[in-house]
């Protein structure tokens, strides 16, 4: 019998991936703070998940390095020995080692044997150390009565001999059983707490469907913010399935076509009036609010929250700050925002570097924040939230903020165009430019001015845009705007002739009427445009897009022209005419037929026509070419 | 034979459609037609080879229609009700052809099939699978596949040059 199991390696990577992150965040939320019975077990299972699927699937050497960690979890699970930080450390790092492996399996990367051997090593010295202590080693820290110390002593009001007999992953047995057996009761000892243990807060106690889930909710800690969302995380993944992203947009491609069907249908009706055909007109108003409710539901299946990407960062802060003695705290708000989930992978990279900046340039060290009588303990908030049809995503820090002199000196020394007079605004935005960095000194981390242009050009690939805001003293707070999916895109219809166009409606500053005093040429053939003072060159979209057909559709109206911006260049596109502003469901060329020059992509038109969606980069760019050739 | 190698394909691939092209009639592997539709007015490419008409939106999908007739040379080049568009489904892509007419679909035995004689044609004689004869009729048999992926169909990424 033989079975590929190759088919399933996917569904392996995608889990252990998932079970990586969610070890990882447990480890982050399990820190500094009690050790939560529920919490190690949590922990325990993920690392078992993983080390089961690696051997079903003979992935020797993560099956390995899990069944190391796993024993060493176990024990501290059973409270045979206490979590100390640097297991969290050991623990971290070995999760940082199975997802190398596991990008090798995946055909990316390779494996540093020297870093697998290296955590094996550390985690068996880690179980052999403590290892000899059995639950008596607890004890003394009860005498501390921290919340710390309960499931310590649980262990002790159990019985010595479960801990050998059950393996205990405590997920399916149901509530009421497993308290009437001798069990070594995962989280159901909690109500134990209160009569063991005074505490200052109550502890409301939410029970799982039917697994024997148990979450402390703790109001006032810090770790609330992780906590609460691994909660309902972890309901939420149970019921949900997994779907092939294609299938969903063939959906959407499906519920766009039934806009577009229930559109026509409506225009073949209109003239239809009268008793007679009163039900035929609300019927079809009926199909035309369900067609739309049905796009907008499958739309929303596209949509992840925001938390897939703010879940990554609190262990990138614990490690920036250990590294770099600092202080930070961060703060994650509306991390229920929902994005696409295309955007959601992209915005991974920008938002690590800006927070990496803001540790790494932006808070002070502990000494020097005392010294300004700020708090000692630096805050970097990530707040998500929707707002007028876009995302907004903003990273600041109550650091030093930006200093406005060290930036325009060093935008003279790299010989970029700047000036003193320059609005605060102004300043800001030279850092985006490419190869500009103010870090006096080249850190590990950030300084090299290999960045944020980058971040910038990533925002703008993904259709959005950046700003910075900053006060010097007070902080820096980053803010980034990206539409709500990529499927759909903000456009404005423009007309050439027959042809209709789609023009992105983010990258479009204004419209201006063409006439003979804004127009100027230079040598006969350079044609530029005057606004308010500022030349800017015109490109005609018909000679761009020559195609055969009838060009005098609109011939008593004067061409328009529709000034864009893109990469940091203006240029203005003359057009026959403005049709009107509209969302449009982007769709790929080059699924049947291949990519254009200066075309982004198409759309279908409410009556079922094909649009051409234009990319205003490559027209920026040309324009300047022909400009320069010119003059 | 040379064209010992090109008959192969025809020999698995018994059932054509049969379209003409001026007054030619043309075969191709009903297994890559999806589908056969009226022609309705296209999206405008620019920047693009003559034949290749446009874009049309076919139930969601971006398809580009290529009209033979212009590639080939062929005909009378008039759009009208009895114009004809073929929806072929080739290795997960769509295209569609603009022909003269459809006329049926036809079974040619492996005997039916004749090698295609080297002669100089604006159809390269390296996109034929043979020449079917059935009756009195000649179909020229084409491998279609070949035919649209090919560099001078200007239909996928390759040949962007700009």
């Amino acid at each position: 019998m033989s079975i590929d199991l190759s088919q399933f390696f996917q569904v392996f990577f995608d889990e252990t991936e998932e079970h990586l992150l969610a070890l990882e965040t447990l480890l982050l939320g399990v820190d500094r703070r009690a050790p939560v019975g529920e919490d190690l077990n949590a922990i325990f299972r993920a690392v078992h998940s993983i080390k089961g699927g690696s051997a079903t699937f003979g992935f020797n050497d993560m099956t390995e390095v899990t069944h190391v960690l796993e024993n060493l979890l176990d024990r501290v699970r059973k409270s045979e020995i206490i979590l100390t930080e640097e297991m969290i450390n050991a623990f971290l790092e070995a999760g940082d080692v199975l997802r190398m492996q596991l990008a090798f399996h995946r055909g990316q990367g390779s494996v540093d044997p020297e870093a697998v051997q290296g955590i094996q090593a550390k985690l068996t010295a880690l179980a052999s150390t403590v290892g000899s202590a059995p639950n008596f080693k607890v004890a003394p820290s009860i005498e501390n009565s921290s919340v710390s110390v309960f499931s310590g002593e649980i262990r002790q009001k159990v019985p010595e001999s479960v801990a050998q007999d059950d393996p205990g992953y405590g997920f399916f047995e149901p509530i009421g059983e497993a308290q009437s057996e001798p069990d070594p009761g995962y989280g159901f000892f909690v109500d134990l707490v209160p009569s063991a243990v005074t505490l200052p807060v109550s502890h409301p106690v939410s029970v799982g469907s039917g697994r024997g889930l148990v979450d402390l909710a703790e109001p006032d800690s810090p770790e609330r913010i992780f906590r609460g969302r691994r909660a309902t995380d972890q309901l939420g993944t149970d019921s949900s399935i997994r779907v092939n992203v294609e299938k969903v947009d063939q959906l959407i491609n499906l519920a766009g076509e039934l806009v577009i069907t229930q559109a026509m249908l409506a225009q073949a009706s209109e003239h239809l009036e009268g008793v007679r055909y009163e039900h035929l007109q609300k019927a079809l108003r009926q199909l035309e609010r369900n067609s739309r409710d049905l796009q907008e539901a499958i739309l929303s299946v596209r949509m992840l929250p925001i938390s897939v990407v703010f879940n990554r960062f609190p262990r990138l802060v614990r490690d920036l700050t250990t590294r770099l003695g600092k202080q930070v705290e961060l703060k994650i708000l509306g991390e229920n925002t929902e994005l696409d989930k295309e955007l959601i992978e992209k915005i991974s990279d920008p938002l690590t570097h800006l927070i990496r900046n803001s540790i790494d340039h932006g808070i002070e060290m502990p000494e020097q924040r005392h010294a300004l009588q700020k708090p000692f303990l630096g805050t970097v908030t990530l707040n998500a939230y929707h707002r007028g049809g876009a995302v907004v995503i903003e990273v600041s820090d109550d650091g030093g903020g930006l200093p406005r002199d060290k930036i325009l000196a060093k935008a003279r020394e790299q010989g970029l165009l700047c000036h003193d007079a320059m609005t605060d605004a102004e300043v800001w935005n030279l850092v985006f430019e490419p190869g500009f960095s103010t870090a006096d000194r080249v850190t590990e981390i950030s300084g090299r001015g290999v960045g944020m242009d980058v971040v910038k050009r990533n925002i703008h690939q993904m259709g959005g845009r950046i700003e910075i805001d900053s006060t010097v003293g007070l902080g820096t707070r980053t803010t980034i705007r990206l539409p709500l999916t990529l499927a759909i895109l903000d456009g404005l219809l423009v007309a050439v002739g027959e042809q209709v166009y789609v023009l992105p409606l983010i990258s479009i500053l204004e419209s201006v009427q063409l006439t003979s005093e804004n127009l100027r040429t230079i040598s006969g053939d350079g044609r530029l445009l005057q606004v308010r003072g500022e030349y800017v060159p015109l490109i005609v979209l018909g000679e761009k897009f020559p195609v055969p057909g009838d060009r005098s559709l609109f011939p008593e109206s004067p061409p328009i022209a529709v000034i864009v911006e893109a990469e940091g260049r203006k240029v203005a596109v003359c057009v026959d005419a403005l049709l009107g502003q509209q969302q449009v469901v982007i769709k790929s060329l080059e699924t049947h037929f291949r990519k254009l020059v200066g075309v982004s992509g198409a759309t279908i038109l409410g009556d079922g026509r094909v649009a051409l969606i234009v990319d205003p980069a490559p027209l920026a760019h040309e324009s300047r070419f022909s400009h320069t050739g010119v003059a | 034979m040379m064209n010992q190698n090109n008959l192969t394909p025809a020999v698995t691939a018994n059932e054509f459609l049969v379209f003409t092209l001026g007054s030619e009639e043309y075969g191709i592997d009903i297994l890559k037609v999806q589908e056969i539709r009226g022609y309705e007015s296209v999206t405008r490419i620019a920047n693009t080879p003559d034949f290749i008409k446009g874009v049309i939106n076919l139930r969601g999908e971006i398809v580009p229609i290529v009209d033979l007739r212009v590639r080939f040379h062929l005909g009378d080049i008039r759009y009208d009700e009895f114009t004809v568009v073929i929806i072929l489904h080739l290795v997960g892509r769509l295209v569609g052809m603009v022909v003269d007419g459809v006329s049926d679909v036809l079974t040619l035995t492996p005997a039916q099939i004749r090698p295609v004689p080297d002669f100089a044609a604006t159809l390269d004689t390296h996109y034929l699978m043979g020449l079917g004869t059935v009756d009195q009729r000649m179909l020229i048999l084409v491998d279609i596949e070949r035919l649209v992926k090919s560099e001078d169909m200007a239909l996928i990424e390759k040949t962007v040059t700009e």
